[in-house]
C-alpha cells in the first residue's frame, strides 16, 4: 500500500452495485491472460446509468470506450459502495482501469473484503460525504498515514477513517502475503 | 403491518451464528467483532468465479498443489451454460480439466446427466446443506444455505482460493438481527413477500456485516424451499448470512439426501441481538420491490395497473418447484398477456415440472398452454449474462420477476426496469399484462 495516492477523481453516487461496476456479460474474460484481462479496465463502470456516470454532470465514462485504462485514479462515492454480487471482478476491474483507491461513506461487505484480501485497491471511508464536494476531474491527494484527502488546488482537507484491522492485510499486499507473514501458510 | 417494534436484549448467551462459528474456530464462545479463523466444511464455486479462483489457487500454492480436501469442494456450473459465447464455454473447460486433475467427485458437469443448475438450489438437493456446518461460496447468494441451520456466506475468488488451499478462512463474527414472523401465512402471501418487507423496513444496507436470523411460527410453517427464499435475500439487505434454526422438516429433508453428519444448533434464550422485529403475517400484504433497488418496497395494491412488457419466473430465489406450483395455480387454464419466461432453477425442478400434475396436466404443460416460454435449468437472465441468454432484456422492457435483484442493467439492459415480486404476484400480473394483486385472481 502506497503512502500517497494522487490523481484525478471520478465521482459516483450511492449504492453503486457490482453489476454497475462490471456488468455480468463481461465476466467471461480471463483475469490472467493479458489480452483478456484488459477488457475489465475498458468495461469498468459501464453499467452505471449514463446520467450518473461522473458526477455532477454525468455522461463521463470511467474509461474511454476506445481505451484500456482510465485517466482517473480515485473513485469518490456515497454509501453502500459495491453492493450486490460477490464478483471479485468488480474491484479487479477498477484496478485494471487504473483506480488505486475508492473513498466512500460506506461499503457493502463482500466488495470491501475482496478489495482488501485481493489487494486490488484501498477502500477508504470518508468521515463526511464527499459526493457533492468533489467534482469528477478534480485533482486529489490521499495521504495514507495522515488519513487525509486533499482537494487541489483549493487545498480543502477531508478526513478519512482509520483502516483498522485490514491495514495489516493491505500493507502485506493481499491475504496470502498476510497469512505467510503470520506464519499461517508457507 | 408490523407487530411489536425493535427491542434490544442483552444477555450472555450466543446466537446460532456465534455458536456455529465458535465451534469451527475451536472455541467455546465468540463475540460479535471477533476476528477468527474457521474450518470450512464446504466450499462451493461455479463457472463465473471458479476459473479465476483456480487461477489464484495455482498462483499461490503451485500448479500441482492439492486441494485441501477434494471431497469438500463442490463445483456447480450454472451461470453461463446455454450460450454460444466462446469465453463462457472455455470457462467450463477449465472447470472440467481441474475436476479431472483433482478427481473431484462433486463436480456436476455441463452436458451430462449430472448437470444440476443453480448452485444454491443444487446444494440443498444434493445434501450439501447440513445443520451446524460452515459453507463458503463464490456467490453472494451463498447465504441461501442458512435455511438449513448452518453458517453460509459469499466470498470472492481470493478468499475461495485460500480456502481451496487450506480449508480455512478468517471471519469477523457478525452481530445478529432477529426477525420473528408470527401467525398463519395467508394463501396469497409467500416467503418472497416476507423478505421484501424486511429489506424494505431495514433498507438496502440495514443488515450490512450482520447475521439475519429468522424465527417464529410462520417461518417454521414454511417448507424448506420457502425458507431458502428468506435466507437467499439476506444479502439484499447487506447481510453476511441469513439463518433459520433446523427443525424436524430440516432433518427430514437432509436425511433423505445424505448420510453425512450434522448437528442441530439453536440460539440461546438469552442471546444478544442487535435488533429485533416481530411481524404478524396475517396482516401483511403482497409487496413488490420497485426499480432499481430491492429495498424500494411498495404494496402490490399501490402499484397495481403498472403496464408490463415481460414476466420472468426463475432463479435461486424464485425458480424452485414450489415457486412454479404457486404460479401454475394462477396460470392454469389461462393465457399470459405478456412474454413470460419460465426458467427452472435446477434439472431436478425441471423434472418435477414434467412429472407433477395440476388439473390433469403436468405443470410444464400448464405453462406451455398458458403461453409461457420454457427455458433450461440455469441462472438464466436473472443476472443478464451473455447477449444470447434466454429471457435477457435488450431494451426498455418493464419486467416483473421472481428474481432477487433489480439493479440498473441487472437483467441485461440498463434501460429496462425490473419489479421483484412473489411467484403468485408475477403470475397474476402476467395474466393481465400489468401489475396485479394475486388476491384478485386467487379463488
Amino acid at each position: 500500500m502506497k503512502n500517497r495516492i494522487e490523481g484525478k477523481a471520478y465521482v459516483l453516487g450511492d449504492s453503486i452495485d457490482t453489476d454497475q461496476i462490471i456488468p455480468a456479460a463481461h465476466l467471461v474474460y480471463s483475469m490472467t491472460e493479458p489480452d483478456e484481462r484488459r477488457m475489465y479496465g475498458r468495461y469498468a463502470c459501464t453499467g452505471v446509468p449514463n446520467e450518473q456516470a461522473g458526477l455532477p454532470d454525468g455522461g463521463m465514462p470511467l474509461t474511454d470506450p476506445e481505451a484500456w485504462t482510465s485517466e482517473f485514479k480515485v473513485v469518490i462515492a456515497g454509501s453502500n459502495f459495491g453492493c450486490g454480487s460477490s464478483r471479485e471482478h468488480a474491484p479487479f476491474a477498477l484496478q485494471e482501469a487504473g483506480i488505486e483507491a475508492v473513498v466512500a461513506t460506506s461499503y457493502a461487505r463482500i466488495f470491501y473484503r475482496n478489495s482488501v484480501d485481493g489487494g486490488f485497491l484501498v477502500p477508504f471511508e470518508s468521515r463526511e460525504r464527499l459526493v457533492e464536494q468533489i467534482r469528477t476531474g478534480d485533482d486529489i491527494v490521499i495521504d495514507v498515514p495522515a488519513g487525509t484527502l486533499t482537494q487541489m488546488p483549493s487545498g480543502d482537507v477531508f478526513l478519512l477513517n482509520p483502516l483498522g484491522d485490514v491495514a495489516d492485510i493491505l500493507r502485506a499486499g493481499n491475504v496470502f502475503e498476510y497469512a505467510r507473514q503470520a506464519g499461517f501458510i508457507s | 403491518m408490523q407487530g411489536a417494534g425493535s427491542v434490544l436484549r442483552t444477555g450472555m448467551g450466543q446466537t446460532i451464528t456465534q455458536k456455529i462459528l465458535a465451534q469451527h474456530a475451536g472455541r467455546d464462545r465468540v463475540a460479535p467483532g471477533d476476528n477468527i479463523w474457521v474450518d470450512v466444511d464446504t466450499l462451493m464455486t461455479h463457472d463465473v468465479c471458479g476459473p479465476p479462483t483456480i487461477g489464484i489457487f495455482q498462483r499461490e500454492f503451485g500448479e500441482d498443489a492439492n486441494v485441501w480436501d477434494p471431497d469438500k469442494l463442490v463445483i456447480l456450473p450454472d451461470h453461463y451454460i446455454f450460450t454460444e459465447d466462446p469465453h463462457a464455454r472455455r470457462n467450463i473447460e477449465i472447470l472440467r480439466d481441474f475436476a479431472a486433475k483433482h478427481k473431484l467427485k462433486h463436480y456436476f458437469d455441463v452436458g451430462t446427466a449430472r448437470y444440476k443448475g443453480v448452485c444454491h438450489v443444487a446444494l440443498a438437493e444434493e445434501g450439501f446443506n447440513r445443520p451446524g456446518t460452515v459453507l463458503f461460496g463464490t456467490d453472494s447468494h451463498s447465504c441461501t444455505s442458512g435455511a438449513f441451520g448452518m453458517f453460509s456466506t459469499g466470498v470472492g475468488n481470493t478468499d475461495a482460493a485460500l480456502i481451496m488451499g487450506t480449508g480455512k478462512i478468517w471471519v469477523k463474527v457478525p452481530e445478529t438481527m432477529r426477525f420473528v414472523f408470527e401467525g398463519k401465512l395467508p394463501p396469497w402471501l409467500m416467503a418472497k413477500d416476507l423478505i421484501l418487507s424486511v429489506i424494505g423496513d431495514i433498507g438496502f444496507e440495514g443488515g450490512t456485516y450482520r447475521a439475519l436470523e429468522f424465527d417464529g411460527e410462520a417461518v417454521f410453517d414454511l417448507s424448506m424451499e420457502e425458507r431458502m427464499t428468506l435466507t437467499n435475500m439476506a444479502i439484499e439487505a447487506g447481510g453476511k448470512n441469513g439463518i433459520i434454526a433446523a427443525d424436524q422438516k430440516t432433518v427430514d429433508y437432509v436425511e433423505a439426501r445424505t448420510d453425512a453428519p450434522y448437528e442441530m444448533v439453536s440460539s440461546d434464550s438469552d442471546a444478544r441481538y442487535l435488533f429485533e422485529k416481530v411481524y404478524d403475517v396475517s396482516t401483511m400484504e403482497p409487496v413488490v420491490a420497485k426499480p432499481h433497488r430491492p429495498d424500494n418496497r411498495a404494496a402490490v395494491s399501490e402499484v397495481a395497473g403498472t403496464k408490463l412488457d415481460r414476466a420472468y419466473i426463475g432463479s435461486c430465489t424464485g425458480g424452485k418447484y414450489e415457486d412454479f406450483l404457486a404460479a401454475a395455480q394462477i396460470l392454469e387454464g389461462n393465457r399470459v398477456q405478456v412474454d413470460t419466461f419460465v426458467v427452472p432453477a435446477s434439472t431436478e425442478v425441471s423434472k418435477q415440472l414434467r412429472e407433477q400434475t395440476l388439473g390433469g396436466k403436468t405443470l410444464w404443460q400448464v405453462f406451455l398452454d398458458a403461453g409461457c416460454k420454457m427455458g433450461h435449468a440455469s441462472c438464466g437472465a436473472c443476472l443478464g449474462g451473455p447477449v444470447d441468454t434466454f429471457g435477457r432484456t435488450h431494451g426498455t422492457e418493464v419486467v416483473i420477476s421472481t428474481t432477487n435483484r433489480n439493479f440498473p442493467g441487472r437483467m441485461g439492459s440498463k434501460q429496462s426496469a425490473v419489479y421483484l415480486a412473489s411467484p403468485l404476484t408475477v403470475a397474476a400480473s402476467a395474466l393481465h399484462g400489468e401489475i396485479t394483486d394475486p388476491r384478485t385472481v386467487l379463488v
